[in-house]
């Protein structure tokens, strides 16, 4: 809000007009609402994964870039077999973009992260080389250069709500699916015995198999639930970017920013650092140029968790 | 009903747990006492598998235990309540019965668990962290009865609990063990409370099983003795 007084501010002192204000602050607040979008569905999955288990899981990207092929690949086959599914393909690829991300992260915490669960760091390292493994495979199945998904025409065009304020569609949609799966996760993990079973085993994993809930299930559930959620985050970038095999790479620094930010663990959190970075973020490219304003941004989260280190939401039990 | 054979527990090299067997009848209480450091809680972490055990055997009504994952005791029917609570600290006191609800064929806490713990459904939408350490031993102890166990496994209970709510655990744990028809395996290091729940008392040192006494014929005076520092 405070960054958005400052913006009209500032264009007044710059001799714009009101109705011109109006305009450039409903285009930068749309602009970082897509932002915030793209942060919270991608640092959602990682919120799970690094916040939940405390996996720091360097692939995350790669696991998005995954949503994104499969919505790629459905939309070909759509194409060039059947073309009259091309209109409603797309919720299918969302299902499938999270099934295929989600089964590879399956795999991935049976065949390394549980080995390493007790060396955070050999994770770290573990899951970086298996990101560059993942990007050389994208590269190889679906070449290097950038493509995308064939969009649904209900996914195009855009509305004007005001005289000279462009609303994109697909934007629209990246922020509804963004809500709607913000409120399957938190369901998810506060109103399911599913996630019943990952809040114990976070707070204890001893204890938590000590009263019968099976840890390595739990935990290899966690994973693929966390992955499937960039699938998702990659179905969903699709309607607003082009893929290439190294595009979840570009976000894996601020989905991390974020995550940190907000208070590892913290659904709460995570939305709030998303939503204010985005802003932050969106703000400051209208003036500066895109790399000056990241530089700000981030300098701006490390003076705060200088401050406050438990980021801007911590839980409050007696210890 | 269950039976230990050479159970043999190590920390790396060094041995804690040597050769140490015990049984353990159906509707028996058993206590293990010992001073700090003797095994007590490693033998109590071993027998729910949250320590991994060298060698032995752990018989639970003829089913082989040792190797097992904790969840699959649990399934067996072993309940665990460990030393210092343990108590899921976030979660809320509802939340921390329902986890023990996991292998429990009804996955709704049921009435009795309220009426044998009344605080626990006064503070049931309390973060579990926020409760004081005698109301924690009881919701520790309804979090491990709710799933049903045959044998109730408790890591020095009594740790940390003022004296009075003390003689409130050996009432409780009496009572409980007469309406759920339970086994309870006790490690210790208070004998009032000792002699006020057991039927037996196994006295562990170095991580040998060194004496056994009926109740009936436990001279105090020199278990106190394996118990002062």
């Amino acid at each position: 809000m405070t960054a958005k007084i400052t913006l009209i501010l500032l264009l007044a002192g710059l001799g714009y007009s009101w109705e011109e204000i109006k305009g450039i602050a409903i285009m930068q607040g749309f602009a970082g609402l897509n932002l915030f979008a793209i942060f919270l569905l991608m640092a959602l999955g990682l919120s799970v994964i690094f916040g939940q288990m405390k996996v720091i899981n360097m692939a995350h990207g790669e696991f998005m870039t995954m949503g994104a092929y499969t919505t790629v690949l459905l939309s070909w086959l759509c194409e060039t077999h059947a073309p009259g599914l091309l209109t409603w393909y797309f919720p299918v690829a969302m299902v499938a973009a999270f099934f295929v991300a989600g089964a590879v992260g399956f795999l991935t915490e049976w065949a390394i992260i549980r080995h390493l669960y007790k060396r955070p760091l050999d994770t770290l390292l573990a899951t970086w080389g298996l990101s560059m493994i993942f990007q050389e495979a994208f590269r190889q199945i679906a070449g290097a250069r950038e493509t995308s998904a064939t969009m649904p025409e209900w996914l195009m065009g855009s509305f004007q709500p005001f005289e000279g304020v462009d609303i994109p569609i697909n934007g629209v949609f990246l922020l509804s699916a963004c809500l709607v799966l913000t409120g399957l996760v938190v369901a998810n993990l506060y109103y399911t015995r599913t996630g019943l079973r990952v809040r114990a085993t976070v707070l204890n994993r001893d204890m938590a198999g000590a009263v019968g809930i099976n840890t390595t299930m739990t935990d290899r559930m966690t994973f693929a639930l966390g992955c499937g959620i960039a699938g998702v985050a990659g179905c969903a970038f699709t309607t607003v970017g082009s893929i290439s095999p190294s595009a979840g790479g570009l976000y894996i620094v601020d989905t991390f920013m974020v995550v940190v930010f907000g208070g590892a663990g913290s659904i709460v959190g995570t939305i709030l650092a998303a939503f204010g970075i985005a802003q932050a973020q969106s703000v400051l490219e209208f003036f500066l140029s895109g790399v000056l304003a990241k530089v700000f941004v981030l300098g701006a989260v490390v003076v705060i968790l200088m401050i406050r280190p438990q980021g801007l939401i911590a839980s409050k039990i007696r210890k | 009903m269950l039976s230990v054979k050479n159970l043999c527990v190590s920390y790396g090299e060094s041995v804690v747990i040597r050769d140490l067997s015990f049984e353990v009848k159906k509707n028996e209480t058993v206590a293990i006492m010992g001073r700090n450091g003797m095994g007590k809680t490693t033998l109590m972490k071993s027998l729910i598998g949250v320590h991994k055990t060298r060698g032995g055997s752990i018989m639970l009504d003829g089913k082989e235990l040792a190797g097992t994952e904790s969840y699959r005791r649990v399934k067996a029917g072993l309940g665990f309540v460990p030393q210092g609570r343990q108590i899921f600290s976030a979660l809320s006191v509802e939340d921390n019965i329902r986890t023990g609800l996991e292998t429990a064929k009804v996955k709704k806490i049921e009435e009795w668990v309220y009426t044998t713990f009344p605080i626990l459904k006064e503070f049931r939408h309390r973060k579990g962290g926020n409760l004081s350490g005698g109301q924690q031993q009881q919701l520790a102890i309804a979090r491990a009865l709710v799933s049903g166990p045959k044998v109730l496994l408790l890591d020095e209970p009594t740790e940390g609990i003022q004296p009075s709510i003390i003689k409130d655990i050996a009432r409780t744990l009496n009572d409980l063990k007469q309406m759920r028809d339970l086994t309870i395996v006790v490690s210790e290091q208070v004998l009032s409370f000792t002699l006020a729940i057991a039927d037996r008392i196994l006295v562990i040192e170095a991580g040998a099983i060194v004496r056994e006494d009926a109740r009936a014929s436990v001279d105090e005076a020199t278990i106190s003795k394996y118990l002062s520092v």
